[in-house]
């Protein structure tokens, strides 16, 4: 993503004018002051800037977009045309739309600057375009939409890896992006058992299922972008199925397998599901490549949680109500916050998450927001979505819970 | 009148089938019951007299006279009596009267007296209900007594008897009956009549009079009856002759011995063919594994002989000299427990192998092996009988001090896991020499000590545990493949019930009807199979590609509960890492492995007395158990453990160790 202009002030007015074709915003000029902007432009270069301006955008703030919109003209004499038009709006946001396969992102809303083709108050979907400039006019910027920017737009980040999770019979295709975990496909073959006397409809079997992951492979991956392929399964599947696409790939003279031999990773995994990912990147040779994705660093970091619930329980909580009274007491080391909690429609509530993100920032804590399309940030939200690591134990909290919080 | 004859012979078993299954009362299937189906729906057969009057032939009622032979008299002139209202000459209002008087005597009687005995106490004490009725029931008393009209089954209120009564006198006079006598329309509405409040309540209006159709159904019907509801006398006439099925499991850390005891055994019982045995020492020697000449009789798939260890269920029977027993041959590597539990579900009783030889009994028991887990898991999975094979005895000499120390260790371990110490055998044996497996022991250093018995003879030694045979069909499907001919063939186990050829069944939790086409049992075919056997069920009517490894076939009327959420009481084995709120885990039930993950934390509970020690707790740690909320992914079919134990039983893991078992205590509606 490129930061193409940005006018706003921490929390309330304040401006940074500033123009350049890429990114590096300059955060040094944030407290430059000027009055009544808080608008930021963006452009989007990449499927998963999407999903940060999908974490961006809430209901209220309003977008400047270009976008085509079929327009009905009548003539003088009463004939009408209808003919589309590329023109530039401006929609208060209504709702929000993410598709997570196509990464395409749609908001809803209403007109909210008139011009020659479209009347003030008429509603339009904005469908927000690849490398095609958006403005975001928030009322308000708080630190967790302007960290976000920041993250949206450091290059460093981005390292994309395929990965295939199988087991016999089931196998999950990902493109593990930094911020974003996406099953690309799904496929679930019938195997047949061996059984005396005919063991080859087990074979077959088999060999359809290696064939139709090794299709999938060759479909969803994109070897120049994807640094590495990892094959995680139990037992030998992985092993399995790896010789039978090199085999498949000399016989059918694939030179796409064969250059990009090199990129696959076996590893192994406990099961096909596509949450045994969380296995596959907590694995030192995984880890070695990817190095520092974000989704490696939720995964490690949610299991320190877990330990750290087993071993110490007074100094690990979990739902917002004990973390509420960690942080009062100025307990917290490290928090981690999943996204989907900042994308809420309640204003309310979203102000009550920044303010408990910003307090830990203050006291010296430390905060990380989850991704909620990683396997990590799936189960943080399950588990209310808001968890601790405490500096200190605290153990009259875990006496303290009556009428639990978390029946959410 | 035609119907008359008809309340007698109604095939009652229909009615109070639904009692048998627990959980499951009548207006579930039917928005009345019966009874107020009779009282608030329109049935045309009740008001046939209407119906008389378009009839000219008022005669056909005296060829309902002559029943089948064994009728009483009494009954017979009984029916001779019946009375056509119009006959009565009654004014408007009287026939009005009457009506509602007979109304209300059908409320009390249910269908139990003919009409025409109604009418006739109803006339008699000028349309007292009251009065009229008392009168009924004093002469059904008396008649009851003085006359042995073959036992009405009508009579029968427990709902537990009456299927039995039926099957003994009922279905065959109804069929018997209707072939030569009746024809002509009157038949349609008096097989209405018999189908109506049966089976399907309040459905009469839809049967149609046409007399063909509704004479197939009602044999058809009554056959299908006679079967599900003597299962048992079936069973015991199918297998009364036949040795016990009895399903063992053989489990144990990988390189334990598992196959090559087996298939030791199974050669010294002459199970395989000095031929093939001769092949499989030429070939494992080819490869330089003579070791395991013996395992390749179980393990037959290239991929298993090349790499030496098994990876999937392998299964063989042979027969001692009370039992029929098939073994599942476990894999023991960790990788492949899902297929480890696969079997042990299928099984009845466990075989442990230990491998005795010093350093490898240590690394395989000790923390990280699979012996704990195994034990644990069958434990859990409802395998109560187990027989520990000390294997490879002979590497330290056939010492006594090593068997002791070995078993002492296990029954320590074993006693936690839950197993009585009256229900384990330890059994000291070698696999490869085939020491103490079928014969005694021959090895001086053991007979020394060893004064038990042989392998074989603790296997036969074990009990078959009880067949829920006259419970509602579940069979869960652990293979899917085609089989020759039409038709695909599913492999499973039947847990409840029985299946025969050319039964209905529905396959869940697609819910899709599907046809037996056979049933085999061991590669034999055969008609019907029970509660308890492996078989193969070939099926039509659905799409392979819509059946999978992990559904049900189930009965079609009564079927398995599908959902994705459930409660489950859940004992938590030695876990690194807590369970909490959220907790992504796989569940293993039967073959199925599903992906799901734990929504809520009900309660804490105290390990020995049950008692509750925290409500909602935050979280679960080592060796606790808790009431558990667990939302599957994708919707599956399981019982209630109170009712199905076999299918009310699953395990949870994660990340390739078994964190928890778990039994169901209550099924979500979703």
């Amino acid at each position: 993503m490129k930061l193409v202009h940005r006018s706003i002030e921490r929390d309330g007015c304040g401006l940074v004018d500033f123009y350049k074709s890429s990114l590096f915003c300059i955060f040094s000029y944030i407290n430059t002051m000027y009055s009544n902007c808080r608008v930021i432009a963006l452009i989007p270069d990449e499927s998963e800037d999407m999903w940060h301006a999908y974490n961006l955008i809430s209901e209220g703030d309003s977008v400047t977009a270009s976008t085509v919109r079929k327009v009905q003209t009548e003539s003088a004499t009463g004939s009408s045309t209808s003919n589309r038009v590329r023109t530039t709006l401006t929609i208060k946001v209504e709702t929000i739309d993410f598709d997570t396969q196509a990464c395409v992102l749609r908001l809803k809303g209403r007109n909210i600057a008139e011009n020659q083709y479209v009347k003030l108050g008429a509603y339009h979907t904005l469908d927000l375009e690849l490398n095609r400039k958006f403005s975001l006019y928030k009322p308000l910027w708080d630190s967790v939409s302007l960290e976000r920017v920041e993250q949206a737009c450091d290059p460093a980040a981005s390292a994309d890896v395929a990965a295939v999770v199988m087991q016999e019979g089931l196998a999950n295709v990902c493109l593990i992006t930094p911020s974003m975990t996406l099953v690309r496909m799904k496929i679930d073959i019938t195997i047949p058992r061996k059984r005396k006397g005919f063991t080859q409809q087990h074979d077959k079997g088999l060999n359809k299922f290696y064939d139709a992951v090794m299709q999938s492979i060759l479909r969803h991956v994109d070897f120049n972008v994807v640094k590495c392929v990892i094959l995680a399964s139990p037992g030998f599947v992985k092993d399995q199925c790896y010789e039978y696409m090199i085999q498949t790939a000399i016989k059918t003279d694939n030179k796409l397998l064969l250059d990009n031999r090199s990129k696959f990773l076996l590893v192994k995994a406990s099961s096909g599901f596509k949450h045994s990912l969380k296995e596959v990147l907590q694995e030192p040779a995984v880890l070695a490549k990817i190095s520092d994705t974000k989704a490696a660093s939720e995964v490690k970091l949610l299991e320190s949680f877990y330990t750290m619930l087993q071993l110490e329980p007074a100094k690990a909580f979990y739902g917002k109500k004990h973390v509420d009274r960690a942080n009062e007491a100025l307990a917290i080391d490290t928090l981690m916050i999943s996204d989907k909690l900042f994308r809420c429609q309640d204003i309310l509530k979203r102000k009550e998450y920044v303010t408990l993100v910003d307090s830990v920032r203050e006291n010296g804590g430390d905060v990380k927001i989850f991704s909620s399309m990683h396997v990590s940030g799936e189960q943080l939200e399950q588990l209310t979505g808001v968890a601790a690591v405490l500096r200190f134990p605290m153990p009259e909290l875990e006496d303290s819970d009556d009428a639990d919080s978390d029946e959410e | 009148m035609a119907r008359h004859r008809n309340v007698r012979n109604r095939s009652y078993s229909d009615d109070y089938d639904y009692d048998d299954v627990y959980g499951h009362s009548v207006e579930e299937d039917s928005c009345l019951s019966p009874n107020d189906s009779s009282q608030w729906l329109f049935d045309r057969t009740r008001n046939s007299q209407a119906i008389a009057h378009f009839l000219d032939s008022h005669d056909d009622i005296q060829e309902e006279v002559e029943e089948d032979t064994s009728m009483s008299s009494p009954s017979a002139l009984q029916r001779g009596e019946s009375i056509d209202l119009r006959s009565l000459d009654l004014s408007e209002e009287d026939e009005a009267k009457l009506m509602s008087c007979l109304d209300e005597l059908r409320n009390v009687l249910g269908d139990t007296v003919s009409e025409s005995v109604l009418i006739k106490s109803v006339l008699h004490h000028k349309f007292d209900f009251n009065k009229a009725l008392d009168d009924i029931l004093n002469s059904k008393s008396k008649e009851n007594t003085k006359t042995e009209v073959p036992k009405l089954p009508l009579v029968v209120i427990e709902p537990a008897k009456a299927p039995v009564i039926a099957t003994v006198n009922t279905p065959k006079v109804i069929v018997q009956n209707l072939e030569p006598k009746t024809l002509g329309i009157i038949k349609g509405f008096k097989v209405g009549k018999d189908e109506g409040p049966s089976s399907r309540p309040g459905t009469p209006r839809e049967q149609s009079p046409c007399t063909e159709r509704s004479k197939e159904q009602s044999t058809e019907k009554v056959k299908a009856k006679e079967n599900k509801a003597s299962a048992l006398s079936q069973y015991t006439k199918e297998r009364a002759l036949d040795k016990e099925h009895l399903y063992i499991v053989v489990i144990g850390h990988v390189d334990a011995g598992k196959s090559t005891l087996m298939g030791r055994l199974l050669c010294d019982l002459g199970e395989v063919s000095q031929k093939t045995l001769h092949k499989y020492e030429q070939e494992s020697k080819k490869i330089g594994k003579q070791s395991f000449m013996y395992a390749w009789v179980l393990d037959e798939t290239g991929e298993e002989r090349v790499r030496g260890i098994t990876m999937d269920v392998g299964r063989a029977q042979f027969e001692t000299k009370t039992k029929k027993v098939v073994i599942l041959d476990a894999p023991g590597h960790a990788d492949f427990i899902p297929n480890m539990i696969t079997g042990a579900g299928q099984a009845d009783v466990a075989l442990l192998v230990i491998d005795a030889t010093r350093g490898e009994f240590e690394s395989g028991f000790d923390f990280g092996g699979q012996t704990r887990e195994h034990a644990l898991l069958v434990r859990s999975l409802g395998v109560s009988q187990l027989a520990v094979a000390v294997n490879k005895l002979d590497t330290s000499n056939w010492s006594q001090e090593r068997f002791d120390e070995i078993t002492k260790k296990l029954k320590a371990f074993l006693k936690q896991a839950g197993f009585k110490d009256s229900d384990v055998t330890y059994v000291p044996c070698s696999g490869l020499n085939g020491e103490n497996l079928v014969k005694p022991p021959s090895e001086p250093e053991l007979l020394k000590w060893y004064k038990g018995l042989c392998l074989l003879d603790v296997i036969d030694k074990f009990s078959v545990p009880d067949r829920p045979i006259s419970k509602p069909l579940r069979m869960s499907i652990n293979d899917v493949f085609k089989g020759t001919g039409s038709g695909f063939c599913v492999a499973g186990r039947i847990e409840n019930g029985m299946i025969s050829k050319g039964d209905k069944v529905i396959v869940c939790p697609t819910k899709e009807a599907a046809d037996v086409r056979g049933v085999s049992i061991n590669d034999m075919s055969s008609n019907v199979a029970f509660a308890g056997d492996q078989v193969i069920v070939t099926l039509s009517g659905v799409d392979m590609q819509n059946v999978s490894v992990g559904y049900i076939l189930s009965d079609p009327v009564q079927q398995v509960p599908v959902t994705t959420r459930f409660e489950a009481r859940i004992v938590v084995f030695n876990v690194k890492v807590p369970i909490t709120k959220g907790y992504p885990i796989l569940i293993h039930y039967q073959s199925l492995v599903e992906s799901a993950h734990i929504v809520k934390l009900k309660a804490q509970l105290n390990k020995t007395t049950g008692e509750l020690v925290k409500k909602k707790p935050r979280v679960l740690g080592n060796n606790s158990v808790a009431v558990v909320e667990i939302e599957v992914s994708k919707p599956i079919c399981i019982e209630k453990y109170k009712d199905v134990k076999e299918l009310g039983r699953v395990m949870l893991r994660v990340a390739g160790v078994t964190i928890a078992a778990g039994l169901v205590t209550d099924i979500m509606s979703t």
